[in-house]
């Protein structure tokens, strides 16, 4: 097949980057060529229309070992212990087969961190979907949540945490985002950058089929009427020889026989030698004969562009490939020798005794196209005054018990128990708290994991909202006792070319930027996932936000479940009753105008450090951070999960009672201290001039507003815990 | 005391098993499926995962696995062997327990804490143990066991229930049965009560800062009995 400008716009080419392909080989490309290119020049490989936006995030920072870049991010947590994470998006497959996206979704991300030679210890994940009346929603859930399962539980890695959202925007495209940890030695780490000249390059693990050929290309377009038809570009994952691939993987790696190892995720074997090449900075050349193959008469064009999962490249010491064959053999898994390292600086590819690639690896790399992309400041809601007459018709108690059923605030049970959260024996905070937490096996140090967004503060200001969720992120993690060290971004927006939708992707990355350096909590890996959109309509800008933190003692880890009755509750950070965007606004009053919350990051960064030296004291006996549905809904989960009640206390300033218990204001955290601590705790709250207000005092049944307004917690209890259950039912 | 717990390819709790073997004061080794000899043991461990993906049926591969055939020779000479979750969907295959593991009742995986209510307490495992009910954790998707009419007699008659789901107090009843089990049964063992098959993880309660501790007392009292 001879290879023109319409077969190159078929493969998701613009006619531009056919153009500068041809310039840049001084030749028309072959088919084979043409599906190189087009596989690492799509959005989902090359980052076109983000890096130049990216590459102001600061990464740096005295806990960083690796930032951005490599296949995850590294943290260093102390006694040569590591921590590698990231987050990776499967949106666009897992809306087409969400069994499959979501499953290979999770297989991907923890591929990425093992190929680091690290032990995954933890997985969470952020998913979003339609409204739940949306006809769809309800089977996207269950296939998402499923196939989550099913492959996290095979590997035997607990899923720690998570969120889960619903709204309109993702009718058409639904958001899967899963996020890894893993634990390594400082001394063990592997990269993907390869090293000499001659050495032997290696594939292991599944064979190739021909599935998800082209999904990352797949992955970089908004969908239309036709997206059935894409149903083959989404991979098939084997959670089984993953689990394999990842011994196999580690029993090599505490050898020392490993240059440089890449796993194939998107665009396969094309992409991770390429990304092996140009790190080192040479060549390499592969004999596609060699590739082990499912199917036969495979083309070298399939055999490039497959996404079958579960496989690795690795560049190997020379005279180690016996040793190597062996531990693989062992665990049942392909191992070939497909080709070596060159000084070519080329990838030059053979099949049948021809070549049938030859293209230097700096054309697909370096000069791969970056766009600085036309954008505008997304057009905001405008600024409303919300009339509080219409509150005379409200009853607290029933807004409140609204609220905690939401399908945004419910609990979310009825998904994490399909996760198996307590394998490897070592998770000692569950999913439904403020963020996981799970123990460096045999040590009395923990990691924090949480993961994070706000689709609607983003979309009504993006700047504001990146602010937001990198502050919600840190107070996550601040809650449970964690200190808060590095974050993972995975950053899901509509199409790039529609210049609202960019302006919303840099404003939002401003703002999460701003606050990232501001918190000393710096962005150490991550992905974009731009064209979540179908025809025109884009998803709200839903950056969504991973952090980790470690608790230096595990025995000082903190939970949200009210402890003891006599003990007193204080809010810490001032409320102001900001209800703009505040679920209250929307859900109740469905008003979806005014701007959201403001964000005062001296405050955030404070008011975290003083609750984390009341932690170190040991003077928290309960926290939880302030978000979504405000003081009471934050309280009511509190009481919901210690089986206790409230007895709130009059606030000693003027302010609208439902301003009160339902605004968003942002920075707050809500503590249970004990009564004879509480000078001690007043104390270091003024030191430090961080803003507190008595909230109530804990009793036994009922949450008491006042002397007119209860509900027991049964109550509570009841609209908290049966929306999605229900609704998975019917 | 000796115990040995078998790595089948996709077991992913051996390790958790490994370490709670050892923190009760086992000298533990491990066992690769594919070796043809067990070593010394007291006791015999097939550990939860995902043995062979659970490709086929739960169980069905590695129940023909190398190490399998040292294993049955070792339970029919009176032998402990535990199996606990994917293992007793083994020890069902291999035929050395009645009965066979379905998908849960609501056809989803369930992770959890339960309670079981022991009841027989006149074997290795159990006797003497000093509570009636234990918190221990599910993590599986076919826990549902189901044996013929003929079998559950059988299983009756000869006392070889070893576990119930039950509430805190030890109630048996349907709303405390998570996944569809026959009669709430959460594990068996065979006639002569050297085998013990359980859905149940007690090696994920044996610490006060994970779900529990009831695993504690199963295994304290498990090596005592042992000893």
């Amino acid at each position: 097949m001879v290879v023109n400008e319409q077969i190159a716009i078929d493969h998701g080419l613009k006619k531009d980057e056919y153009k500068k392909i041809c310039d840049l080989l001084k030749r028309v490309p072959n088919i084979t060529e043409l599906g190189i290119f087009s596989a690492m020049w799509n959005e989902h490989c090359s980052y076109k229309s983000s890096r130049f936006h990216l590459k102001n995030l600061p990464t740096k920072g005295k806990n960083v070992i690796q930032g951005p870049g490599e296949n995850a991010g590294i943290i260093d947590i102390g006694d040569d212990d590591a921590i590698v994470f990231k987050i990776e998006s499967h949106n666009h497959p897992s809306f087409i087969e969400p069994y499959q996206g979501a499953a290979t979704g999770v297989g991907g991300i923890m591929r990425d961190v093992f190929t680091m030679g690290a032990r995954p210890i933890a997985n969470l994940n952020s998913i979003h979907f339609g409204s739940p009346q949306n006809k769809k929603t309800k089977n996207l859930l269950r296939g998402v949540v499923h196939g989550i399962g099913g492959y996290g539980n095979c590997m035997g890695v607990p899923t720690i945490a998570g969120q889960t959202s619903f709204d309109e925007s993702y009718n058409g495209n639904i958001l899967v985002n899963a996020m890894t940890l893993g634990l390594v030695k400082k001394n063990k780490i592997f990269y993907s950058k390869a090293a000499g000249l001659g050495k032997p390059v290696i594939y292991v693990g599944s064979k190739t089929g021909r599935d998800g050929i082209h999904g990352a290309s797949m992955a970089s377009a908004s969908f239309d009427d036709k997206i059935e038809e894409k149903k083959p570009t989404v991979q098939v994952g084997d959670p089984f020889t993953e689990k394999l691939l990842l011994e196999a993987c580690l029993e090599l790696m505490a050898g020392d026989s490993i240059i440089a190892i890449q796993d194939m995720g998107a665009a396969g074997l094309t992409s991770s030698s390429i990304e092996m090449a140009s790190k080192g900075n040479l060549g390499i050349e592969i004999n596609l004969n060699m590739v082990p193959c499912r199917e036969a008469k495979m083309t070298p064009y399939e055999i490039m562009l497959s996404e079958s999962q579960e496989r690795m490249l690795i560049v190997l010491e020379n005279g180690k490939e016996e040793l190597a064959k062996k531990i693989f053999d062992k665990w049942n898994l392909d191992f070939a020798v497909i080709g070596k390292t060159t000084k070519s600086k080329k990838i030059e590819l053979y099949f049948d005794k021809e070549k049938v690639a030859d293209i230097p690896v700096n054309t697909l790399v370096a000069n791969s196209p970056m766009y600085d992309r036309k954008w505008k400041k997304a057009k905001l809601p405008k600024k409303i005054k919300i009339e509080k007459e219409h509150f005379k018709t409200l009853k607290v108690i029933n807004v409140l018990l609204k609220i905690l059923s939401n399908p945004n605030i419910c609990s979310k049970e009825w998904i994490w128990q399909q996760y198996d959260h307590t394998v490897m024996g070592d998770t000692i905070q569950k999913p439904g708290g403020d963020a996981g937490v799970v123990r460096i096996h045999g040590t009395n140090k923990a990691v924090a994991a949480s993961v994070d967004s706000s689709a609607v503060y983003c979309w009504a200001h993006p700047l504001s909202g990146g602010k937001q969720i990198v502050c919600e992120s840190w107070r996550n993690l601040i809650s449970v006792g964690a200190k808060p060290i590095a974050i993972t971004n995975c950053l899901n927006f509509g199409s790039p070319e529609n210049q609202e939708n960019m302006g919303e992707f840099v404003e939002c990355v401003q703002g999460l930027g701003e606050a990232s350096l501001y918190l000393d909590f710096p962005v150490v890996s991550g992905n974009v996932s731009f064209y979540n959109q179908t025809k025109d309509i884009g998803i709200k800008p839903t950056p969504a936000i991973g952090g980790v933190g470690l608790i230096s003692n595990y025995k000082n880890m903190v939970t949200m479940d009210l402890k003891e009755t006599g003990n007193i509750l204080l809010t810490i950070g001032k409320t102001e009753g900001h209800l703009d965007q505040s679920l209250f606004a929307r859900d109740i009053l469905n008003e979806k105008n005014g701007p959201p919350p403001k964000i005062n990051l001296f405050n955030e960064k404070n008011n975290g450090e003083t609750i984390l030296k009341l932690i170190d004291k040991k003077l928290i006996k309960a926290a939880h951070d302030v978000s979504l549905g405000g003081i009471i809904t934050a309280l009511s989960k509190m009481c919901i999960k210690g089986k206790k009640g409230v007895t709130l206390k009059k606030p000693n300033y003027l302010i609208n009672k439902f301003e009160y218990l339902f605004g968003e204001d942002q920075g707050r955290y809500i503590i249970e201290i004990s009564k004879d601590d509480l000078e001690n705790v007043t104390k270091t709250l003024q030191e430090n001039s961080v803003h507190f207000d008595e909230l109530g005092t804990i009793n036994e049944n009922d949450l008491i507003i006042d002397n007119k307004t209860k509900v027991s917690i049964d109550d509570l209890i009841k609209s908290h815990t049966t929306w999605l259950t229900n609704y998975m039912s019917k | 005391m000796n115990s040995s717990v078998i790595t089948f390819p996709g077991s992913n709790c051996d390790r958790d098993m490994d370490v709670a073997l050892k923190k009760f004061g086992f000298k533990n080794k491990m066992v690769w499926h594919d070796d043809l000899e067990l070593p010394k043991s007291d006791l015999v461990v097939l550990p939860g995962g995902f043995s062979y993906g659970d490709y086929l049926r739960c169980g069905s591969m590695a129940s023909k696995s190398k190490i399998m055939k040292s294993v049955l020779n070792f339970a029919q000479g009176g032998g402990k062997v535990m199996g606990v979750c994917n293992g007793f969907q083994i020890l069902v295959e291999a035929g050395l327990l009645p009965g066979v593991l379905l998908r849960n009742k609501y056809l989803e995986f369930i992770c959890k804490n339960v309670f079981v209510k022991v009841n027989n307490k006149d074997n290795s495992y159990f006797k003497g143990i000093k509570k009636d009910t234990l918190e221990f954790h599910i993590a599986h998707n076919e826990g549902n066991y189901f044996c013929s009419k003929e079998q559950i007699k059988e299983i009756d008659d000869n006392n070889q229930i070893a576990l119930f789901y039950s509430n805190e107090d030890g109630n048996i009843n349907e709303e405390n049965n998570p996944n569809g089990s026959i009669k709430s049964i959460a594990g068996i063992f065979n006639k002569e009560k050297n085998i013990l098959g359980m859905m149940p993880h007690p090696e994920r309660m044996i610490d006060a800062a994970l779900s529990g501790e009831d695993g504690s007392v199963f295994f304290e009292n498990l090596i005592n009995n042992l000893r």
